[in-house]
């Protein structure tokens, strides 16, 4: 049974993008046929993100409009077999999306995919209403931060009436993933603290990413963290969060303030 | 509104939907109701602000240039008003629309219990009405109105969030978004809550903003009711 799983923040900036590339490369690597779905029309980047914009011929727009195939627009991985990429258009804006042509097309997915993991842009209007209309799941990229957990919880709201599944009476099984966690600063109260974020969201947790320069590197270079720093504390919670989404039993490991003595003693900072 | 987009086959399909508004019923004489709005403004600003307001002259049939300037002043006050209802009003296109066949009052819709027609002269909310229950969180950008009875929410209220009850409101969870308590005029509501991180309490029009509020009842179970006028915090242990 595919599964359409919408990663959604509300805030932009949080980690959408880099989130829906690590997630949709850790499932394909579990041997899942997985396609990501840019709905970020006009501003897209999930391509550079996955390292393929300069194989982007047809995109989101071309079939939903009819003027390409699926099969055309879709764009295979060079490194992980079962990863494909929608990718969305530059020139064109939101309002070149319909909801039945939407529809359409994560039909289509859903005959051929195991996830379909749609890539929302930031904000509540059309383009984010559109990426979530047809989720089963969702995941919601939230740092810790008060605005950022209060978009969220905006998000949350909206996940639970405005997609089909709301509207037929079902729910859209929604998760927490935390971005950019700093576990030095969350321990000097500088950041909001994990469960002061739950208590707010009142949402299961799918997983705590570290904030680690090792997401930037993978992100410039075009390839998923998980892919290209395994061994990245970053790459290794987003693999855990996969895995949790598949529905497996791993245990949640809070990320700790790793530096020693010395550092602390010199302040130094941790990488 | 391009000219070349493409001429789309499909019915269009209307459909009928009811909404709530605030219906103003102005008396004579007009300078007296009107220093009673501004009175109320200034308790509570921005009351009527994103709100349909009705004007209801069906008591009042005044001509049509007074209709326009009462009009006028509402609007000076920063109130919209989207339509007139009255019998044997003569409106011109300038001004809102007429309304009619409207049913008679607003919180007619949840008073289901027979025998309650004679509540037209009071609008205060009756405390037999029945109360609302939410056993889900309210989100930040919701908004829950129940003009009649109380609103029991068992999870918590998000920031940016906002709870109108004609009776009182009780939270079993974190407040942290805005609760307006015994909204259609009612000094007998009260707002209840598990820990107190409110951004807006309000009761009847009056209101307490977090920074006047005492720092002693944040996070703290607490109650709010009216008191000489004014709006009392207490900490319930």
């Amino acid at each position: 049974m595919a599964k359409v799983v919408v990663v959604t923040s509300g805030k932009g900036g949080v980690g959408k993008t880099t989130s829906t590339a690590a997630l949709g490369a850790a499932l394909a690597q579990s041997g899942k046929r997985v396609v990501v779905i840019d709905f970020d029309v006009g501003l897209r980047n999930l391509d550079l993100v996955l390292g393929a914009e300069r194989r982007v011929v047809f995109d989101l727009i071309n079939v939903t409009q009819g003027v390409a195939k699926l099969s055309q627009a879709l764009i295979r991985d060079k490194r992980i077999e079962q990863l494909y990429l929608l990718p969305a258009s530059q020139t064109r804006d939101k309002d070149a999306l319909t909801e039945e042509g939407v529809g359409q097309v994560i039909a289509e997915l859903r005959t051929k995919f195991d996830y379909i993991i749609c890539d929302s842009p930031a904000g509540i209007e059309r383009g984010a209403q559109l990426a979530m209309r047809f989720a089963d799941e969702a995941v919601v990229v939230t740092n810790p931060e008060v605005s950022s957990v209060r978009d969220s919880d905006r998000i949350i709201g909206l996940l639970d009436s405005r997609t089909l599944r709301a509207e037929q009476g079902e729910t859209v099984r929604k998760y927490i993933l935390i971005t950019r966690f700093d576990a030095a600063r969350a321990s000097r109260g500088e950041m909001l603290g994990i469960d002061d974020m739950l208590d707010i969201l009142s949402t299961p947790l799918l997983g705590i990413i570290p904030e680690s320069e090792g997401v930037l590197r993978a992100s410039n270079v075009g390839c998923p963290v998980t892919l290209n720093e395994p061994a990245n504390p970053a790459a290794r919670a987003y693999s855990d969060a996969a895995r949790r989404l598949l529905g497996e039993d791993i245990p949640m490991a809070l990320p700790v303030d790793r530096r020693g003595l010395f550092d602390r003693l010199f302040g130094r900072r941790a990488a | 509104m391009s000219a070349a987009a493409p001429v789309q086959k499909k019915a269009i399909r209307f459909r009928a939907r009811s909404f709530v508004a605030f219906a103003l019923t102005p008396e004579l004489p007009l300078s007296g109701w009107l220093r009673g709005i501004d009175k109320w403004l200034g308790n509570s600003p921005g009351f009527f602000v994103g709100r349909p307001v009705v004007l209801n002259l069906n008591a009042l049939p005044l001509p049509a240039g007074e209709v326009g300037e009462l009009v006028a002043e509402l609007a000076a006050r920063g109130i919209r008003v989207f339509a007139i209802e009255g019998e044997s009003l003569e409106l011109g296109l300038d001004l809102p629309p007429l309304l009619k066949g409207a049913k008679s009052t607003v919180i007619e819709e949840s008073a289901d219990e027979p025998g309650k027609e004679s509540a037209d002269e009071s609008p205060a909310p009756s405390r037999t009405a029945e109360a609302l229950i939410i056993d889900t969180p309210i989100r930040s950008g919701q908004s829950v109105f129940h003009p009649q009875g109380d609103v029991v929410i068992l999870g918590s209220v998000g920031s940016g969030s906002e709870v109108m009850a004609g009776g009182s409101i009780h939270i079993y969870g974190t407040l942290r978004g805005r609760a307006f308590a015994g909204a259609l005029g009612s000094d007998n509501a009260r707002i209840f809550c598990r820990r107190n991180e409110a951004e807006l309490l309000a009761i009847n029009g009056w209101y307490r903003a977090p920074d006047d509020m005492e720092p002693s009842t944040r996070g703290r179970p607490i109650q709010a009711f009216l008191q000489d006028g004014r709006i009392s915090v207490v900490v319930l242990d």
